[in-house]
């Protein structure tokens, strides 16, 4: 015999199979194309463990689910010093739409979905979204001004009661 | 890396039980690959299977379950059905092939 041993089938741990218990919530506040993804991405990977997952949009995260805003967030270099850039080039006209042009290239090259479509597939695997209703009464906005599958403009009360026992992401 | 015996075949699996040589795999090893975590295979299945062995060779990682979708065109919703739970990690699994690394 080598080094190796023989043992009766190691099988990979899956959970039960009736679900893992597990129950993540985002709450989701900024509109940045780039603050969007940290949720996205995470739901998602939370999904295809198996977890219970609920997002909430709140504030400026309202722009990931208005129809309006969706398909069009915006990354921009002011304010943020990680881009490694000179602060004064992000108020130059153009520099926003150029910077936002940049990290949607890089999204697409690396195959991650646009806002919309993430939320579709987010849905597909199970995801709830929820919207805040005091960010909706604020900008005077509607049900049907939200992404169709968007489930209920709920309060904050609401949104703590569903997501009891969760573990909870402010991004 | 352990020798594990499926099937009346020894296979050389991973720590977790995942497949580290793809080529002991065939399509019995795969249907005893299945029934050791509760699935039996329909041919919906095997779809999903042979779109995952077919990408894996042409480009050389597992496919994440969103690219199982676009490019293997098997709804996210069909899969969270077949492969219940953990679709992506299941599905490399009984495809013989290494858990997917990508985030999306």
């Amino acid at each position: 015999m080598t080094d190796t041993d023989t043992a009766p089938a190691i099988v990979p741990s899956f959970g039960s199979g009736v679900g893992t218990g597990r129950k993540i919530a985002f709450i989701c506040s900024k509109g940045n194309l780039d603050m969007a993804y940290p949720g996205l991405i995470l739901a998602n990977a939370a999904l295809g463990e198996g977890a219970e997952v609920h997002m909430f949009f709140t504030f400026w995260g309202f722009d990931m689910i208005n129809k309006k805003t969706m398909g069009d967030l915006k990354f921009t270099m002011l304010g943020n010093t990680a881009t490694h850039m000179p602060q004064g080039l992000g108020g130059f006209p153009g520099m926003t739409a150029m910077a936002t042009s940049k990290m949607k290239k890089s999204l697409a090259d690396l195959q991650v979905p646009g806002v919309p479509e993430f939320l579709e597939q987010i849905v597909a695997s199970g995801g709830h979204l929820w919207a805040c209703r005091m960010s909706a009464d604020m900008n005077k906005l509607t049900k049907k001004d939200l992404y169709d599958d968007v489930e209920a403009i709920i309060s904050a009360a609401d949104f703590v009661e569903l997501t009891e026992g969760a573990q909870l992401l402010f991004i | 890396m352990p020798v594990t015996t499926l099937n009346g075949q020894e296979i050389h699996v991973n720590e977790e039980g995942f497949l580290t040589d793809p080529s002991e795999w065939d399509d019995s090893l795969a249907t005893a690959l299945a029934a050791q975590i509760g699935i039996t295979l329909t041919d919906e299945h095997w779809t999903a299977i042979r779109f995952l062995r077919k990408d894996f060779e042409e480009i050389g990682e597992t496919p994440t379950l969103r690219r199982v979708s676009t490019v293997g065109g098997i709804p996210i919703k069909t899969l969270f059905v077949l492969f219940p739970q953990k679709p992506a990690k299941k599905m490399a699994y009984v495809a013989g092939l290494p858990k997917p690394v990508g985030c999306v």
